[in-house]
């Protein structure tokens, strides 16, 4: 089994590495962006003798323990 | 005093930090490393140094946060033991949920290598004791991501129960938007734990402790430090 963290900063924290990316499209010319946040990816691929019920905690422990910063970013787990 | 200074994969500044702990102190700091689990016996002052541990991997103190060693510094804290985070330290200690808050990118992107002033906001702890009140320091920073943040209502406790510890400000003692060079919220440089026996703060005390290489007004936490150790011993 394979399954996919998406890690993003929450609403109103500031993120000036997307800003700095918004600012780089922008001089390449790229036209229509109005604003970029930058998150994170982690592609994880589960111990074969797990179920869904078990393989969805154990990645919810993982992102709430190590994967995010809960203080500022949100995760979303999908099982592929 | 008994200080273990706690060396991770990528600290840079054990070497700063025991130096000035030996200069003010008189006693050389055990180096402990990450993976070991327990602190040297009678250790009273632990010392997370700046750096950049695991290499700022995932986030800035994320896995040194996670650390073997961490479970002894969590144990010291929770029974009164001083811990003082600096710079990468202070990151580790809020991503160990020992200080609230985070450290994000500077506002402006930058890299931030200067001496900043700072504001001692309360000077009946540990760790500020050896300051007056609302004294000016001049301590070095050097740091990516040191714009501190934290949500309204542990912001309305960090700031209800004092502990700030210190606050970017001008050479006279101004604070506002034009001195707080990396963005963080309320100018904050530092804070305290709320029982004050943890210190995080970005800027680099150790840095400015011996007359020969400048200015020593970092030379006072190491004191205080010292002096608060004699007293409760």
């Amino acid at each position: 089994m394979k399954a996919r963290v998406y890690v993003t900063l929450k609403t109103g924290i500031l993120d000036p590495q997307g800003k700095a990316i918004e600012g780089a499209l922008k001089s390449l010319g790229i036209e229509g962006i109005a604003s970029v946040r930058q998150g994170k990816v982690f592609d994880i691929e589960i111990a074969p003798t797990a179920d869904r019920a078990g393989t969805e905690k154990l990645l919810a422990a993982a992102a709430d323990k190590l994967l995010a910063n809960t203080v500022i970013e949100n995760y979303r787990v999908e099982i592929l | 005093m008994n200080a273990a200074v706690i060396v991770f994969p990528g600290s840079n500044r054990e070497r700063d930090v025991a130096f000035a702990l030996e200069l003010v102190s008189g006693r050389k700091p055990a180096l402990v490393w990450h993976a070991d689990t327990q602190l040297p016996p009678g250790t009273d002052l632990v010392v997370l140094p700046g750096g950049f541990s695991y290499g700022d991997y995932l986030r800035c103190g994320a896995i040194a946060a996670r650390a073997a060693i961490m479970e002894a510094v969590r144990a010291h804290a929770a029974r009164g033991g001083l811990v003082l985070g600096i710079c990468n330290g202070f990151q580790i200690l809020c991503e160990a949920g020992l200080l609230p808050g985070v450290l994000m990118r500077n506002k402006d992107r930058r890299f931030a290598c200067k001496v900043a002033h700072l504001k001692v906001e309360r000077t009946d702890t540990p760790f500020t004791r050896a300051y007056a009140p609302g004294q000016v320091i001049a301590i070095p920073c050097a740091h990516g991501e040191g714009n501190y943040i934290a949500d309204r209502k542990t912001l309305e406790k960090i700031e209800g129960n004092g502990l700030v510890a210190f606050r970017y400000c001008s050479a006279a003692g101004e604070v506002g938007p034009a001195f707080n060079h990396n963005g963080s919220t309320n100018s904050i440089a530092g804070i305290f734990s709320p029982k004050l026996n943890v210190l995080g703060m970005m800027p680099h005390p150790e840095n400015h402790v011996d007359a020969r290489l400048g200015p020593t007004d970092g030379r006072g936490l190491f004191a205080g430090l010292v002096d608060a150790l004699v007293k409760a011993a």
